[in-house]
């Protein structure tokens, strides 16, 4: 009888992971279905190497917006994933429990505002400083790195911290134990050990920064120029998107899904990136 | 007994009965679509027409201009809203009703010097023919141009009204009224263009031609910058539809409209 | 020369701290400053009557019920598909490629950006499957949006219950699903939480999403085929047509307060959840 359930249960779990991987699958079909065509028609290095996008003279070239997009992100990404992960080791190691329980919600708490709330306050607060003490437009990639990079940290805090607390206890015993200082404890043992989940947490918050629009159209300018500075504004690939998105028709329509279509294989590329700089450590540094 | 199950049934069970409650709906409901920028004024109006006549369920969304073509061609809006100079073919189907004018007001910062501009000075500073303020009159500073994007109707109607204009490459977009006006108001060496509905004390209008964009100049079709908002319907409007269209295209319909910072069809 | 270890210590809890103090006062500046110019704006009247005069005037009642609804759909559509789909991929497959593909894939899809995940919705939901702009189209594409995120954080969690917990399980006799949910979710309930935390907190923020499938209106819903308007897609709207800012930082932080209250409710039920278990 027991063995009945325990069957049928594998058999709705089986059904439900199918029909979560199905649901996102649709969505991947979904773009490609829109967009690689286009891509097939266009000519690939003219889509991607050419800096021309002018849509109603036919001209689809989103050189400039790859080039947006990257610096946005790895901008965002150096200024989040220190501060995220230096944050979420002290909370857990050096700082006591209670104080712990107050901060996390908190952090939590930030991961609920909207983007446009951010990408407001992006173009009345810090705008207006870059513009006055670094020059150039204010609207910049600067200041879209720096919003995108303060969004994600609630991201990169959490699942780490996670990750980190999740490290039994024995470990860092067992490094005390053998001398070690608390610091050595931490940096050699515990975060090694917690490695994956703070990967994670660092790919989740990469893939969100690639694909966040609202705060990034409203505070990195969006001119469609090829940035020269983190001071030139700059237009990525999500906001051509959705700036566009809804009043495209036809092959200007096409041109934006294969946008879409860049930026999956982007995010891809960034992904296998990190996944296989992780693998590669932890194969150096154990003999597993 | 409802409370003896656990917290998830609990909760199914809640969400279910939300689900299943669509049924037994007695009222005629109406939904519009499309212009961000009108969307507000189409609550407006749905909401004193719903205050005069009861049994009408009226919706509004947003979504752009394209949305509501797209909409009201597949049925899931009665009416859709799009302001565009001139409707793109595929709107050729539908029928289309003028229900408000709005004119599109040129701004700068209210420290910039600039009171009047021609309409071949906007052009070439949105060219970026032009990039320097003191070559128009002002101090020495480079001029930032803010437009809107690329399919926005404002955008659309302003480029075709000032002549055909290709818009530099270092303009800075953004892409709603209210954001260009912050944009603005924040950047003394700004330069946008925004539907005048929305200016307010943080901003300053520009003359163009030294004509002022006001509503009673714009009635008296004396401001170029003017462009018409649609509703339009598949087919000539019927039922509830009809009578919604006509509320807003009565004298009280157009004094809402006047009131809240647009301009009556005519 | 070796600097002790002391020292290295001394300088490197320094510099955490120094970076979690910068990351803590720009966060705390974030909410301060909403908070600043919203409250004064927020009062009774303002939550609970209706938008009035285009959003210049009256309250946000009709937000909030949307703010409400829309992510607890979602939630409870995506939570169960997510944390099954965890489980069935931790527990019951071994580590092949064809997990490690759909992990892959799933981090890939958590990069896309919301505005495809709202295209998508708005021409399966609300135009192919005639759900119209409705609180079940918002709800099931932000529950796809959400997926990714919960999968992926319950599979760490899951993955960080000791394996010994599993084995002291079986050799008692316990099913393979007996202890899954006796044993390791109940020890990874709080990585799971953190993720429908985040998950919440997404669905509550997003704006471009949530416009093209749930609409935006104004009226209460009757039923899930109703359209809503959540706070965030207020706060965009009337920002963006810049109709009134005060209104707007008003709801921006109701807004804060709103999630701030969701968040502890959360945390306060898992610890009774564990407390309860413990005992």
């Amino acid at each position: 009888m027991k063995f009945d359930r325990e069957t049928n249960v594998q058999r709705l779990l089986l059904v439900i992971a199918l029909s979560a991987i199905t649901s996102l699958l649709l969505i991947a079909v979904f773009i490609f279905k829109e967009g690689v065509p286009f891509i097939l028609q266009v000519g690939l290095r003219n889509f991607l190497l050419s800096s021309d996008w002018r849509p109603h003279a036919g001209k689809f070239g989103i050189y400039p917006m790859i080039v947006a997009s990257l610096w946005v992100t790895f901008g965002a990404m150096l200024i989040g994933a220190p501060l995220g992960v230096a944050g979420a080791i002290f909370l857990n190691e050096f700082v006591p429990r209670t104080v712990m329980r107050v901060i996390k919600p908190t952090i939590e708490l930030l991961a609920g505002i909207p983007s446009v709330v951010f990408g407001f306050i992006g173009v009345v607060v810090l705008a207006p400083l870059i513009r006055a003490h670094l020059g150039g437009p204010g609207l910049s990639v600067l200041a879209a790195a720096i919003v995108l990079g303060i969004m994600v940290l609630p991201t990169i805090i959490s699942i780490s911290t996670d990750a980190i607390a999740a490290v039994p206890q024995t470990y860092r015993e067992g490094a005390l134990a053998l001398g070690a200082t608390r610091w050595q404890a931490v940096h050699m043992v515990v975060v090694k050990a917690a490695r994956s989940g703070i990967v994670a947490s660092i790919i989740l918050a990469m893939g969100r920064a690639v694909g966040e629009t609202m705060a990034v159209i409203m505070v990195a300018g969006n001119a469609a120029k090829v940035p020269h500075s983190p001071l030139d504004s700059a237009q990525t690939l999500t906001a051509t998107i959705a700036l566009e998105m809804a009043s495209a028709t036809g092959m200007h329509r096409q041109a934006l899904f294969a946008t879409g279509v860049v930026l999956f294989v982007v995010i891809m590329v960034l992904n296998s990136i990190a996944t296989v700089a992780v693998r590669r450590r932890i194969g150096k540094n154990s003999k597993r | 007994m409802f409370y003896r199950w656990p917290t998830a049934t609990r909760l199914t069970v809640c969400l279910l009965a939300l689900v299943c409650a669509s049924c037994g709906k007695k009222y005629a409901a109406i939904t519009l679509a499309g212009s961000t920028a009108f969307q507000p004024f189409a609550e407006k109006l749905a909401e004193e027409f719903m205050a005069q006549r009861s049994g009408v369920a009226i919706t509004v969304q947003g979504g752009g201009s394209a949305v509501g073509i797209q909409s009201a061609l597949s049925g899931v809006a009665q009416i859709g809203m799009a302001d565009l100079v001139q409707l793109p073919p595929e709107a050729k189907e539908l029928t289309s009703i003028v229900v408000a004018r709005d004119g599109i007001a040129i701004i700068v910062n209210p420290a910039n010097p600039i009171k009047d501009l021609s309409t071949v000075q906007v052009r070439e500073i949105f060219e970026g023919k032009i990039g320097n303020w003191k070559d128009v009159g002002g101090t020495d500073k480079l001029i930032t141009v803010v437009s809107r994007e690329a399919g926005s109707g404002t955008r659309m109607s302003f480029e075709q009204l000032i002549g055909g204009i290709q818009l530099t490459r270092n303009a800075i977009i953004q892409d709603s009224s209210g954001t260009i006006r912050e944009t603005v108001a924040n950047d003394a060496n700004a330069i946008g263009y925004l539907t005048h509905g929305v200016i307010s004390q943080k901003v300053k209008p520009v003359t163009v031609d030294g004509v002022e964009c006001t509503t009673a100049v714009i009635m008296a079709s004396q401001y170029k910058l003017v462009r018409p908002v649609f509703f339009l319907t598949k087919g000539p409007a019927t039922g509830a539809a009809k009578e919604f269209i006509d509320y807003v295209l009565s004298p009280e319909g157009q004094e809402i409209i006047k009131k809240n910072g647009l301009i009556p069809a005519q | 020369m070796r600097i002790p270890p002391k020292y290295t210590q001394m300088a490197a809890v320094a510099l955490l701290g120094l970076a979690t103090a910068v990351t803590l006062v720009v966060l705390l500046f974030i909410i301060v400053f909403v908070l600043d110019k919203g409250l004064p704006v927020v009062s009774w009247r303002f939550l609970f009557t209706n938008p009035q005069n285009m959003g210049r005037a009256g309250g946000i009642f009709p937000t909030l019920v949307g703010t409400v609804l829309l992510p607890l759909l979602a939630i409870a559509i995506a939570m169960p598909l997510g944390v099954g789909t965890a489980v069935y991929l931790t527990e019951y497959t071994r580590e092949t490629q064809v997990t490690r593909v759909i992990r892959f894939g799933t981090d890939c899809l958590a990069g896309i950006p919301s505005i495809i995940f709202g295209l998508f919705g708005f021409i399966f939901f609300v135009v192919m499957l005639g759900f119209g702009w409705s609180l079940l189209s918002g709800g099931l594409t932000l529950a796809i949006m959400i997926l990714p995120t919960i999968i992926r954080t319950s599979e760490e969690a899951i993955r960080a219950v000791p394996t010994s917990y599993r084995e002291v399980s079986f050799s008692l006799g316990a099913t393979r699903w007996e202890t899954v949910i006796k044993v390791v979710l109940p020890n990874a309930l709080p990585g799971i939480v953190t993720g429908v935390m985040l998950g919440i907190g997404r669905s509550i923020s997003e704006t471009a999403a949530v416009i093209f499938t749930a609409g935006s209106s104004l009226r209460l819903p009757h039923s899930a085929f109703d359209s809503v308007r959540t706070m965030a897609v207020h706060f965009y709207i009337l920002a963006r047509e810049g109709l009134s800012n005060e209104n707007a930082y008003g709801t921006a932080a109701v807004l804060i307060v709103a999630v701030l209250m969701i968040n502890l409710t959360a945390y306060w039920l898992m610890h009774r959840f564990i407390e309860r278990r413990t005992k």
